[in-house]
């Protein structure tokens, strides 16, 4: 399983994290701190899979934001850079070209749609067109009267 | 009271802030206006209260006064609410907090909501975050959604009966009837999360897993559905560069490399679809590749037929050659893997691998030397190492010891010649001397003595070196010793192999002096030094400027040296006539074990290196060689005394009235107390912490021979413990074991002992020459005493030793032999 997934900018600041393992405020803070300083140390040619303390790292840079996964022992490097690409294009399609800037402005929204493609550390939907149909009903549903 | 800012506006606002200060004041007015908002428990606003708070944890800031907030949000009946609350319950609250449980009710309440919305909001946090006490309330209602026909709760039920195993086990088993027609949903995403389950529950259970391969006939199952995705045309739902959803095609083949592990007929029933997906997966991109490496992964585990696995090798070596270096790194972890089982298949794509050395990327180069190391063999030897000295060069400084270790085992395993042997330590040395492992040092000294025909070439090459450089410690102790060793030969200019260079004795000597006095070398290489110009005392001729050297390093500050500079003094006076036996020419020394101090040793990626376990098995079984008895007992991964077979047959001159006098001296002809390898007390605490477990020689005592306590006076008791284990009856092996009684230690502690002439004796190195108050341990030390002529033991001791501030020194004789110790 994916134990946790962490969005940052090439400044460091973070932008999303998604933890499926429970650990409190402090360690949270510990590993991001971590883990943003030793991702954006590496340098363009390096790959994207990184040993850390017992757990695999898998990056991505899309544009000028870091996709940062950790995986466990057993999991797929290979797979987890597609679902990381998965989750970039729900987005996409979600905002319509999606930046930085949405991300920031709409972060819950961008927390939504993860929740909807990942649970417990794992891919619930495979299908794009099911989980951005999901989205769009509970949207809905945000926005008629009385719900 | 103005309605609370909108979410998007604080987030702009806090965006323009241009310093830290200027941001954490903005944040403390709204957070102080959010708990104002919070006391009048304002219903409207507190989704935007704590959709604001939730931004400014992101930022990281406390935001632990909203916990409560969540809470209530989440009890509200408006989706919205019920959204931001669960959000924040998933960022905010922790399952170490009380608080957490008071969630229990809602999400119970929600996961029979009328709107599937809410219902997926609460499987969603009881998936993510619930804690055991929260699983155990809730895996009823997670059992009931898994077999609903909804497949949008199903699904998300399957996954939150994942975390709910994953936290209470015990409730695997209630799931079980739930999972029975899982698989026979069309839908992907229910499909997907079943395996997911399904795979979850056979590694927590062989039961579960022995349940599922033959009363559920999983395999076939899983088959057929893999199959389908293969086979079937174009989905655009589930199409990623033309795969037909490649995640479930991932899950599944996981699912079943454990259905087929240990298993043949399981293993057999999936062979075809693995061959055919090996063969027919698109490989231009990366979605193709992360199925052809979950396939190669399972063919491997599996038991697969040969020539299923050598596509899965072939698999791998085309990886290695693939430009994306994602799938390179890929390739080296798992040909890490499959190095030891499918060696000759791996061996294949060797000098692909060996390319790899040179990428840029610091985890392929390391995995990549890894691999090499493990398919270094006798034929391709001097190919490779060429290969990897280029490797050892010109890598970061944090492979040099790896490779270098790395190195000296290869060479010594597969070395075709000894001059090959010596020439490639030398260029380990030269390169990486800094880098080189300490406990190195000893193993290339055993190496060189017992290449006796390379002796004046090494000592040259050494020489050489050294005039070079002598920043490099490893490489100065080495060459030192051995110019101690074989300065003659150095002199005498005759070396076979090459040249011979012109070198005087007073060159020599210079060189040696210079190690002594330069800032570059450490007290152990100055020790080596010391050692080096006394031995050479019986080789040159230049004794005068010997004994002027000694003399001075007398009233060095070092007490290391000092001790040896008073100790080779003490030669020159009183012992002048026993120097040439001391200081002869090293014996061939015997190896027990596999010196090499690490191997590499590939764990799933780990790249630390292991120590490796003497090859051969501890204790019990002897080898021919008696003197290396006690080291194999103790599982001795150092090297043997070099003794036995020459014991008797040493000259009396030299050895008779030498041990006598001076048993503490061994027969290897060091003086005792040097650290030089040529006595296994360069590794004390290996040797000796067997040494001092007493319960080991008790037991070997127990063959008959009973102990006696040879000395008893003063809070100071030394028994003497008896062994016969080694096959020369005439040799006796006794431990004393100095324990003390009173309050304080027993510091310094000597342990000297004497026989009459016709015996012979060699003393090892104590285990340590402290012996701890009040019994807390002892000091142990090993004698062994050659007897030929069985005539009756006896022993004067000598015991020195500093107690309560002053010097205590004793004599006494032991006469309490027991007869079959010497008979």
């Amino acid at each position: 399983m994916m134990q946790f997934m962490l969005l940052f900018s090439r400044q460091g600041k973070l932008r999303l994290q998604k933890w499926y393992v429970p650990l409190s405020d402090k360690e949270k803070k510990k590993i991001t701190r971590e883990l943003v300083q030793t991702v954006l140390a590496r340098k363009p040619k390096m790959c994207s899979f990184l040993e850390w303390r017992d757990l695999k790292i898998v990056y991505k840079r899309y544009a000028s934001l870091y996709f940062c996964c950790a995986i466990e022992d057993q999991d797929n490097e290979l797979i987890t850079l597609e679902i990381i690409h998965r989750y970039v294009e729900l987005l996409d399609k979600y905002f319509g070209s999606v930046c930085e800037l949405d991300i920031i402005f709409n972060f819950e929204k961008a927390y939504f749609i993860l929740d909807e493609f990942l649970l417990g550390g794992e891919a619930q939907e495979t299908s794009k067109k099911n989980v951005l149909k999901a989205i769009e009903q509970a949207d809905l549903l945000q926005e008629s009267r009385g719900m | 009271m103005p309605a609370p800012i909108r979410l998007r506006e604080l987030i702009r606002t806090i965006r323009t802030a241009r310093t830290q200060a200027e941001e954490r004041e903005m944040i403390q007015k709204e957070c102080a206006a959010i708990r104002s908002s919070f006391r009048e428990e304002d219903n409207t606003y507190r989704c935007r209260n704590v959709a604001k708070l939730l931004y400014m944890h992101m930022l990281g800031y406390p935001a632990h006064f909203g916990q409560l907030e969540c809470l209530k949000l989440i009890a509200s009946q408006k989706f919205t609410d019920k959204r931001i609350g669960y959000l924040g319950a998933m960022l905010l609250l922790d399952e170490r907090q009380d608080v957490h449980l008071l969630m229990t009710n809602c999400i119970k309440n929600d996961l029979n909501h009328s709107t599937q919305y809410v219902q997926g909001l609460a499987l969603c946090t009881l998936g993510c975050m619930g804690s055991s006490e929260m699983c155990r309330d809730l895996a009823g209602e997670v059992e009931k959604l898994l077999k609903t026909s909804n497949s949008y709760l199903r699904k998300k039920a399957a996954l939150c009966a994942v975390h709910v195993i994953r936290k209470v086990p015990e409730l695997m088993e209630m799931f079980l009837p739930a999972t029975k027609n899982l698989l026979s949903e069309k839908n992907h995403g229910v499909l997907h999360t079943s395996v997911v389950l399904l795979t979850e529950m056979c590694e927590r259970s062989p039961d579960m897993l022995a349940h599922f391969r033959k009363n559920e006939k999983l395999v076939p199952q899983l088959v057929r559905i893999l199959k389908n995705l293969i086979m079937s045309g174009y989905s655009p739902e589930h199409d990623v560069s033309g795969i037909s959803d490649p995640f479930l095609q991932v899950r599944i083949l996981r699912l079943l490399r454990i259905l087929g592990k240990n298993d043949d007929d399981s293993s057999e029933a999936m062979n075809d679809i693995l061959a055919q997906v090996a063969t027919n997966t698109e490989t231009s991109k990366n979605v193709g590749n992360a199925i052809l490496y979950e396939t190669v992964l399972t063919i491997m585990d599996i038991k697969s037929e040969s020539g299923l696995r050598v596509l899965a090798i072939n698999i791998l070596g085309r990886f290695l050659l693939n430009n994306d270096k994602n799938i390179r790194y890929v390739a080296l972890t798992s040909l890490l893997k499959t190095v030891q089982t499918d060696h000759n298949a791996v061996q294949r794509h060797r000098s692909t691998i060996v390319d790899c050395l040179k990428d840029l990327d610091v985890s392929i180069k390391r995995r990549a030397m890894e691999l090499s190391f493990a398919l270094v063999n006798g034929n391709n030897i001097r190919g490779m190492m060429k290969e990897l000295l280029y490797f050892l060069d010109s890598c970061d400084p944090e492979f040099k010891a790896d490779c270098a270790s790395g190195v000296f085992l290869a060479a010594e395993k597969y070395a075709p010649s000894k001059r090959w042997h010596i020439d490639t330590i030398m260029r380990v040395l030269t390169t990486a001397g800094s880098y080189v492992r300490d406990d190195s040092v000893p193993n290339l000294i055993q190496l060189i003595t017992n290449s006796v025909e390379m002796h004046a070439y090494t000592v040259q090459r050494l020489y050489k070196a050294l005039l070079d450089d002598i920043s490099q410690q490893p490489l100065v102790q080495v060459a030192s010793w051995c110019i101690g060793e074989y300065g003659d030969l150095l002199v005498s200019g005759q070396c076979e192999e090459e040249e011979p260079i012109q070198v005087t004795e007073d060159e020599v000597l210079d060189v040696l002096e210079g190690l002594l006095v330069s800032n570059l070398s450490t007290p152990v290489t100055r020790g080596y030094a010391l050692t080096a110009i006394m031995k050479l005392s019986t080789r040159f001729s230049s004794v005068n400027r010997i004994k002027k050297v000694v003399s001075i390093y007398g009233s060095s500050i070092d007490v290391e040296l000092q001790q040896r500079a008073v100790e080779y003094n003490a030669l020159f006076k009183k012992y002048d006539h026993m120097r040439s036996a001391l200081l002869e020419r090293m014996p061939i020394m015997e190896k027990t074990a596999s010196n090499g101090p690490t191997e590499i040793v590939q764990t799933n990626g780990e790249t630390e290196p292991s120590v490796v376990e003497p090859k051969h098995p501890p204790p019990v079984t002897l080898p021919t060689n008696q003197g290396t008895d006690l080291l194999d007992l103790l599982g001795g991964n150092d090297m043997a005394l070099a003794i036995p077979n020459t014991v008797p047959t040493k000259p009396a001159s030299a050895g008779g009235e030498l041990l006598d006098l001076l048993g503490d001296l061994s027969l290897s002809g060091g003086p005792a107390p040097t650290p030089a390898p040529s006595v296994p007390t360069s590794q004390p605490s290996f040797l000796l912490d067997g040494l001092s477990s007493q319960p080991l020689f008790n037991d070997i005592a127990a063959a008959g021979i009973p102990p006696i306590i040879a000395y008893n006076k003063n809070g100071l008791k030394i028994d003497f413990t008896f062994e016969r284990a080694n096959p020369n009856p005439n040799i006796a092996v006794i431990t004393i074991h100095a324990s003390n009684t009173t309050e304080t230690d027993m510091t310094d502690f000597v342990f000297q002992a004497a026989v009459p002439k016709t015996f012979q004796l060699q003393l090892l190195s104590p285990s340590s020459n402290v012996v701890p108050a009040l019994n807390q341990g002892t000091v142990t030390q090993v004698i062994r005493v050659l007897n030929p002529q069985k005539q009756q033991l006896r022993m004067r001791i000598k015991l020195t030793y500093t107690h309560r501030g002053s010097a205590v020194q004793d004599l006494a004789e032991v006469n309490n032999f027991p007869p079959q110790s010497w008979q």
